[in-house]
């Protein structure tokens, strides 16, 4: 039956959209890439375990991750620059495309891996921690004792994935052997002043022709059978739908055009669907005035994850939150191949940012340690926490309805 | 699709309206005709190699009997033992069955904070079996998508595409050929999705395609003819206006329901909270043509581990003026790998 489908597909023209088992072995040498256990696609590492973990295993290959940035962009750049530096340490092919920084100054700040050994010297710290606190038997509440600890943070088992330090950049070393290929709009609006795209805004058409040049000319194409070495292309595109692409959609509420940033995003899965490659996309979604653009938005990428920072909000100060930084709200997680898609158990994330490490968490909250009774404030504050971080497109609507 | 259209879209909820007689001037030179895009993907796609050169046909042959008798045994042992053909709950709620399906039905699947899309898999299954011609707008995914999970569900599209039972459109790649193929395009037949780049959002090429597509030729001897779309919203992100979407199916029904005496199927998303006026004016005025409704919800308390959802059937009955009261039934699933089970609201395994 596999080989019926195999065959098949490969007959229809082959898309890389297709199950492993159809693929062959050929596929998954691929460096830094595993198969779903779930749907058999390819899956890439979107440079942070604890993201992949959320998203099911990880980005599959030939699909579309979008972020929603949080208020200043200040997180959504660092799960950018993780995407783009997993790729860095893989080996893979990198297509960055921006309006406002250069990409070459993006590649520039990328961080850079933990080594295994500085892995280990972090762990080894965690887990002398960890023994301390076990040998001390517990003197009341014993029967505690005997249960497995909580991992806080979602991990993988397997080596897929890696960790990168904040505080240090890459070295130029790592980029050597890394082919890129940059899309900076200004260059481009300069070098080819008339391109001819069809009823979509230019910025927007542009991108996708030299999408769609580098997938063809460097063989990324699924479908023509390639001799040399197959490789993944990571496609990063850094505030899509900002002023600056020349899109009016965040400065207006009935937005002239409100058709390109659609038919953008439609037209840029049909390539990702065909091809060996993955795209992170970041969106300015707070600014966008219209919510509607925001729905179909949604509606037509893969996978959306929306980073909510404290920053400036009055939850940086309150004691519920004092350990994160701000909330990961999961709004869609892909179907692949499969009726039912990998759902986590877990919906309350929050994320952190350490000295050097950024991380995803399960939220929860503090414990209560006041000798005063002040209950009700902290029940009515958890209780909006709760409504706050309402889970993959499931709203909580309110206390009062009950399903069952 | 302006003035000059020949039926006109009176009031919508009125059935006469669609027993009008439809021509349309420019199908009939189409008809008899290879549909465009078969065309296009035969030349986008060069000679497969020499692995992918075995097509399965034989294979298929073997496995999907097409001999009546043999089929609807299958699909009786398929619904006593559980077997994955379709969702055989689903088919018991709905009071349906691939032996004998319903013609001239218009339903509408709606899905709010959840997906529908494994509704749209149902009756892909259920309509391939029961041996209609099946016309499949795919809008949402890649063809690989689709056929894996009619795999899982006891179907194989490819072998219903080289039978000539399937006609499928996958959205994405002939969006791509349009998008990035040379001039090519204007010197044969439109692309079913030429709005897309044109500045008319106009959807006849798209209706065209379907007529074409779904028009018996003399040959083949498939029972009603079958449109599919998933999903409409997508043609509203694409560019078409509300009024032209609604044309398009006002168009599909009355070649498809009416003189043809067909089925068609449609999942759209809507949401009460939406800002998408034009999505909502859609689904409303869709909800008022259907024959019947399935609504699909995600619990309002949010994620379950053993619910998905609810599903409410609303069975029409108003519309075929006999004074009685719509017939509405609603139920909670749980989507399996290869099944979905259906339950009275509170006898899901999470209570009982």
């Amino acid at each position: 039956m596999a080989a019926a489908a195999g065959g098949a597909a490969r007959g229809r023209g082959a898309t890389s959209f297709q199950r492993k088992a159809a693929a062959g072995s050929r596929l998954a040498t691929v460096a830094g890439t595993r198969p779903s256990v779930r749907h058999g696609q390819l899956l890439l590492s979107s440079g942070l375990p604890s993201l992949d973990c959320v998203l099911g295993g990880g980005i599959a290959v030939g699909t579309l991750l979008l972020i929603e940035e949080d208020k200043y962009g200040f997180y959504s750049s660092l799960l950018f620059k993780y995407f783009l530096a997993e790729g860095v340490v893989c080996g893979h092919d990198l297509f960055v495309a921006s309006a406002k920084e250069h990409p070459d100054s993006i590649l520039k700040e990328l961080p850079a891996p933990l080594l295994d050994e500085q892995r280990n010297e972090l762990g080894e710290e965690a887990t002398a921690v960890k023994s301390e606190d076990f040998q001390d038997s517990m003197k009341i509440a014993w029967r505690y004792q005997n249960l497995p600890k909580m991992e806080a943070s979602p991990t993988t088992s397997t080596k897929f994935g890696h960790y990168y330090d904040l505080s240090k950049t890459m070295s130029p070393e790592l980029f050597q052997p890394i082919k890129w290929h940059s899309f900076y709009l200004p260059e481009e609006l300069s070098l080819q002043p008339t391109v001819k795209t069809r009823s979509m805004n230019s910025a927007y058409g542009r991108l996708l022709l030299s999408i769609q040049r580098i997938i063809s000319q460097e063989g990324f194409d699924g479908s023509d059978p390639q001799k040399k070495q197959k490789n993944i292309l990571r496609i990063g595109i850094q505030s899509l739908g900002s002023l600056l692409w020349g899109d009016d959609i965040c400065c207006s509420d009935t937005p002239e055009d409100i058709h390109s940033l659609t038919k953008f995003l439609y037209v840029l899965r049909g390539l990702l669907r065909k091809s060996l490659s993955a795209c992170v996309i970041t969106i300015p979604a707070h600014l966008i005035e219209n919510k509607a653009i925001m729905e179909r938005v949604t509606n037509l990428s893969d996978t959306v994850v929306g980073l909510e920072s404290f920053i400036g909000s009055e939850r940086e100060t309150n004691p519920l939150y004092k350990d994160y930084h701000g909330l990961v709200h999961v709004r869609r997680i892909p179907q692949l191949n499969s009726l039912i898609c990998d759902v986590s158990d877990m919906k309350d994330l929050a994320f952190r940012l350490k000295r050097k490490l950024f991380t995803i968490e399960r939220l929860h909250l503090p414990p209560d340690l006041s000798d005063t009774v002040s209950r009700t404030s902290k029940q009515e504050l958890a209780g909006s926490a709760k409504l706050l971080s309402s889970g993959c497109g499931a709203m909580a609507i309110g206390k009062k309805h009950l399903d069952f | 699709m302006g003035e000059d259209k020949p039926c006109s879209r009176m009031n919508p909820t009125h059935r006469e309206a669609l027993e009008l007689p439809s021509r349309n001037p420019t199908a009939d030179g189409n008809a008899g005709h290879n549909p465009d895009w078969t065309r296009s993907r035969g030349e986008a796609n060069p000679a497969p190699p020499a692995g992918g050169a075995i097509r399965p046909r034989s294979a298929h042959a073997r496995r999907y009997n097409t001999s009546p008798l043999l089929r609807s045994l299958k699909t009786a042992c398929s619904l006593r033992g559980g077997s994955p053909a379709m969702f055989a709950e689903l088919n018991e709620l709905l009071n349906a069955s691939p032996q004998r399906p319903e013609t001239g039905k218009f339903t509408l699947l709606r899905d709010t904070r959840t997906d529908g899309s494994f509704l749209v898999h149902h009756f892909l299954s259920f309509y391939l079996r029961a041996g209609c011609k099946v016309c499949f707008v795919a809008l949402l995914q890649s063809f690989s998508h689709y056929n894996i999970i009619a795999q899982k569900l006891g179907v194989s599209l490819t072998a219903a595409e080289e039978r000539g039972q399937l006609v499928f459109l996958e959205g994405l790649k002939s969006c791509l050929d349009l998008w990035f193929g040379e001039q090519e395009e204007q010197s044969g037949k439109p692309s079913p999705l030429q709005f897309i780049s044109k500045s008319t959002s106009d959807l006849k090429a798209l209706f065209d395609f379907v007529q074409v597509s779904l028009t018996p030729a003399s040959s083949d001897s498939w029972k009603g003819p079958v449109l599919l779309v998933d999903d409409l919203s997508v043609l509203l992100s694409l560019g078409a206006t509300p009024v032209a979407v609604l044309d398009f199916i006002h168009y599909c029904r009355v070649v498809v329901c009416s003189q043809l005496k067909g089925n068609i199927v449609v999942l759209v998303h809507s949401n009460e909270d939406s800002e998408d006026e034009e999505n909502e004016l859609v689904v409303n005025s869709l909800c008022h043509h259907s024959d019947l409704i399935l609504w699909v919800e995600g619990l309002a308390t949010g994620f379950c581990k053993d619910v998905h959802g609810q599903i409410k059937i609303t069975r029409r009955v108003s519309l075929e003026l006999t004074g009685e009261q719509d017939v509405v039934q609603i139920y909670q699933y749980k989507i399996q790998d290869k099944n979905v089970t259906f339950f009275a609201r509170g006898l899901s395994a999470a209570v009982l």
